[in-house]
């Protein structure tokens, strides 16, 4: 199967809109950038796309009502849907260090909640 | 209460000044703060992409603040939250008030600013309609959500394409809103490349470019907003309006440095920045008043800010060391395509091996060149493949252009085709 993905470079401001062309799983061909890194970008987006996501938890007993916090590594664009249902049910209770481990390997991506802020216990 | 520095501010600007100025020795100084929490606006920014430049790794906004409030209870410097200043003086007396000491008086050896910016609100963009609940500025969106944990819509357009803008309509939408278009009424969008494909393209939201809210609808909470295409004169076109229901009209239009203490005390203001007017030294118009960060001018990266506030504090340190007055300096002037520099005079400076201009172009400009005359002669000559008003540019100027030009009477930063 051969398919055509139009997407735009985040390497820089001039946001090149990159042409790759996709059959059976592999890029055969890559157009519109203007630089190394466009070329890069568009094989790592196209086949394998991940974000870093960020979100708030709840927290009981802090000094603040919400704890920030990211995933560890960036994880799969396609599984962000089910890492953020899987937060939504989280309670955490304080005190809460910056690096702390809230859910290890979430969504089997092998990367770890973990909070971004510190939380004092009240 | 004697103090040789004080901070009024303990964002990321105020935070880096107050570790900078104790590196230089000075180890008396306040920082004033008038929120409960040291870090500022990155106490909000929950998302990643801070620190590049400064700590070499990706770190989110209270990250990025937590090292150096760490850095500050190290130092032992100290703080006051929970403080508002409401006056400086032109021999540098700082008057504030919190609950627990009621008026405090300071007499202070220098004054480094650090407020930072305030959003743009509705009431700057004249949209006709009622007054009703569910518009919020995008920042104060943002707060809502990630400090306090309330979600403020479900249904949401985005005026103003900002970053904050962008941020938010991922965060919206990963809180289970739906955001239903971004509209900027520009040909192009202000925001990084990056946020537009990460926060908009990922989830699928429009960005109508060209495209402004010409109306509000709604009594007691927003029902709707008409959204228009803007001719080239940015003017909507009446044939284009569109009803789009929403419960939340956000608002990502711009930011203003917040200088109500600045025009008090009686700092010379650049009408372009709405900054102060500073030298190479960051020094304002006062001498002992230093400005640095998002009051100076808006900054699109936090590294950045770090950066400047650390010179500004240094040189606060030896203002109080050397109690220096500087001449007027060198004008810096903006050519062709250059909205604004900072600074805008330099001091020669052997001390220093470079001296740093930040500036803006005022609109997307393809393979020109970034040019700094000294007088007739230019100096530095580079071609960019692009230049956009969102991005902030910088040239770094050797010292031993100023050794070896010592009659330079201005310089000048201007784009050029060729």
């Amino acid at each position: 199967m051969r398919e055509t993905k139009n997407l735009t470079c985040i390497s820089c401001p001039l946001g090149c809109q990159l042409e790759v062309v996709v059959e059976d799983g592999k890029i055969v061909q890559i157009a519109n950038y203007s630089c190394i890194r466009g070329k890069e970008y568009a094989e790592k987006e196209v086949l394998s796309p991940k974000r870093t996501i960020t979100s708030i938890l709840p927290v009981a007993g802090g000094d603040v009502p919400m704890v920030s916090v990211k995933t560890s590594e960036p994880i799969p664009k396609a599984k962000i849907g089910d890492c953020m249902r899987l937060l939504k049910d989280l309670k955490i209770v304080a005190p809460i260090e910056i690096g702390d481990v809230i859910l290890a390997n979430i969504c089997d991506t092998g990367s770890d909640i973990v909070a971004t802020k510190r939380v004092k216990r009240l | 209460m004697k103090k040789d520095i004080v901070i009024i501010g303990g964002g990321p600007a105020g935070l880096s000044a107050a570790v900078a100025a104790h590196e230089q020795g000075i180890t008396d100084i306040l920082i004033l703060e008038r929120e409960n929490a040291l870090g500022g606006i990155l106490n909000q920014c929950i998302h990643n992409g801070f620190g590049l430049h400064v700590f070499k790794e990706e770190l989110t906004g209270p990250e990025y603040a937590q090292r150096y409030i760490d850095k500050i209870a190290e130092l032992k410097i100290a703080a006051k939250l929970g403080t508002m200043v409401i006056d400086i003086t032109r021999d540098l007396r700082v008057i504030a008030l919190n609950e627990t000491d009621g008026v405090l008086d300071i007499q202070a050896k220098a004054v480094v600013l650090a407020m930072g910016c305030r959003e743009r609100p509705r009431g700057a963009l004249n949209i006709p309609g009622y007054r009703p609940a569910g518009v919020f500025s995008a920042g104060t969106a943002q707060k809502y959500v990630n400090i306090d944990g309330y979600l403020p819509g479900r249904e949401i357009v985005i005026l103003g394409s900002g970053d904050i803008g962008l941020i938010m309509a991922r965060r919206m939408t990963l809180e289970g809103a739906h955001v239903k278009m971004v509209c900027e009424i520009l040909p192009y969008s202000g925001g990084l490349k990056r946020n537009i494909v990460q926060c908009l393209d990922d989830y699928g939201i429009p960005l109508r470019l060209s495209h402004t809210v010409t109306k509000i609808h709604g009594r007691e909470r927003v029902e709707g907003v008409t959204v228009a295409r803007v001719d080239a004169n940015l003017k909507p076109i009446a044939t284009s309006e569109e009803y789009v229901t929403c419960d939340t009209l956000m608002l990502s239009v711009g930011l203003i440095p917040e200088n109500e203490l600045s025009r008090k005390a009686g700092v010379a203001l650049n009408p372009t920045t709405q900054g102060p007017l500073v030298n190479s030294h960051l020094e304002t118009s006062i001498p002992g008043v230093f400005a640095c960060g998002n009051v100076l001018h808006v900054h699109d990266l936090v590294d950045y800010v770090s950066e400047e506030a650390a010179l500004a504090g240094k040189f606060a340190a030896d203002h109080v060391k050397n109690k220096d007055t500087f001449g007027s300096g060198i004008a810096v002037s903006c050519g062709t395509g250059v909205r604004y520099t900072v600074p805008t005079t330099i001091i020669p400076d052997f001390n220093e091996r470079t001296t740093t201009i930040r500036f803006r172009v005022d609109n997307v400009y393809h393979n020109h060149f970034v040019s700094v005359f000294f007088g007739g002669d230019r100096m530095y000559h580079k071609q960019k493949r692009i230049l956009t008003p969102g991005e902030m540019e910088q040239v770094l100027l050797p010292k031993q252009w100023f050794a070896n030009q010592p009659d330079t009477k201005t310089i000048r930063v201007m784009l050029e085709e060729e």
